[in-house]
């Protein structure tokens, strides 16, 4: 009952960042709404995982986590420099 | 030394997220260690940067009280959200960071933006830049009470 | 079924965690600019994951399910500060200045002692 409530409240603050990344108004917002997205699926997977009682959700969450965190560096890395092969330490040398 | 600690806790990050104990598997997680170890050393990863043991002893002291330290201010930010009028006053300001080592400033870094309220958005040298949510946390912060633990958790590196 | 103490703590801190998330996504909605936004986000990170893991460890017990979620919440916690960093940067780098009632960046870099580079 209470795993139901919880993943409600995640879904919920979900649909807020949802809202936030629709809005916008600068990419970083969205990155940062995209960002909260991923965090609360995490939660969301651990939750449903115990409101299933199928522990394997926790790989995914775990997963997902690593996913979300190379993800959103690799789109603020692009917006940041244009290019993901961008080598700040190459450029100060040359 | 460092590299064998990396290798010890490499394995056993394996086998606490495997759960299943055979021979064929647990050989895997001896190959994929070694293979992660050679990585990380081809990288220079390996160093007190890279892989801080030398702090380890000093965790039990802080993370207590940085947990302590999330609580209190992310409460203070939970008020000012749910307050209708949103009382904010964005400010922002520099902190000097009295640690010695790359280790010790990056917790010190992190350990500010890990308090909700306070964002460390800029490091050069010693000098951070902090966006504070209200100028009272960057009044706390400029007090340098976490400046303080965090150079003594950093310990004798 | 019968509520044991236990079961009890682990409600309370999963709703008290479901609490914060809320109000986390709540500010993220409310606040009027970036870096504001970024602080709203904060708390989801680390006390409404931290609380709501904390309420699943004390429901799953301590096996290697506790040992998991535990690993989830250090790579909220490791990582969740490398991304607003980033974030930061990144917006600052492109000219997005925040909205400042009061900038003490001048005076207090040259107050500071022991400057280098």
């Amino acid at each position: 009952m209470i795993f139901a409530a919880a993943a409600a409240a995640i879904l919920a603050a979900m649909a807020l960042a949802v809202a936030r990344a629709i809005y916008g108004p600068t990419v970083f917002d969205r990155v940062l709404a995209g960002n909260t997205v991923g965090t609360l699926a995490i939660l969301l997977l651990a939750v449903f995982g115990f409101l299933t009682e199928r522990p394997e959700f926790l790989d995914i969450g775990l997963t997902y986590g690593l996913l979300n965190l190379i993800g959103t560096l690799a789109v603020l890395k692009f917006f940041r420099h244009g290019d993901l092969a961008f080598d700040v330490e190459e450029k100060d040398a040359g | 030394m460092r590299v064998a600690s990396l290798a010890g806790f490499l394995m056993v990050f394996w086998l606490a997220l495997s759960g299943h104990y055979t021979a064929w598997l647990i050989g895997m997680g001896v190959l994929s260690t070694l293979a992660v170890v050679f990585v990380a050393r081809r990288m220079g990863v390996t160093d007190a940067e890279g892989h801080p043991v030398q702090m380890l002893p000093g965790a039990p002291l802080y993370f207590p009280w940085l947990a302590k330290e999330i609580a209190v201010s992310a409460w203070r930010v939970t008020r000012i959200i749910l307050n209708p009028r949103l009382p904010i006053s964005p400010t922002m300001t520099v902190v000097t960071a009295g640690q010695k080592t790359t280790a010790g400033m990056a917790t010190y870094a992190n350990s500010i933006t890990l308090t909700p309220g306070t964002i460390t958005v800029g490091a050069s040298g010693d000098q951070l830049t902090v966006h504070a949510l209200v100028s009272e946390n960057a009044t706390d912060l400029e007090a340098g009470e976490m400046d303080a633990r965090v150079t003594r958790f950093e310990g004798h590196a | 079924m019968i509520a044991t103490p236990v079961d009890i703590a682990s409600w309370a801190l999963i709703a008290a965690g479901s609490f914060f998330i809320l109000v986390g996504a709540l500010g993220l909605w409310r606040m009027p600019e970036l870096f504001t936004r970024m602080h709203a986000a904060s708390v989801i990170d680390t006390l409404g994951a931290g609380l709501l893991i904390a309420g699943l460890i004390v429901q799953a017990g301590f096996d290697l399910v506790a040992l998991k979620l535990l690993f989830i919440f250090l790579l909220l916690f490791v990582f969740g500060p490398v991304v607003t960093h980033a974030l930061a940067q990144a917006a600052l780098h492109e000219k997005i200045e925040p909205l400042l009632t009061e900038d003490r960046r001048a005076s207090r870099a040259q107050d500071a002692p022991g400057r280098q580079q």
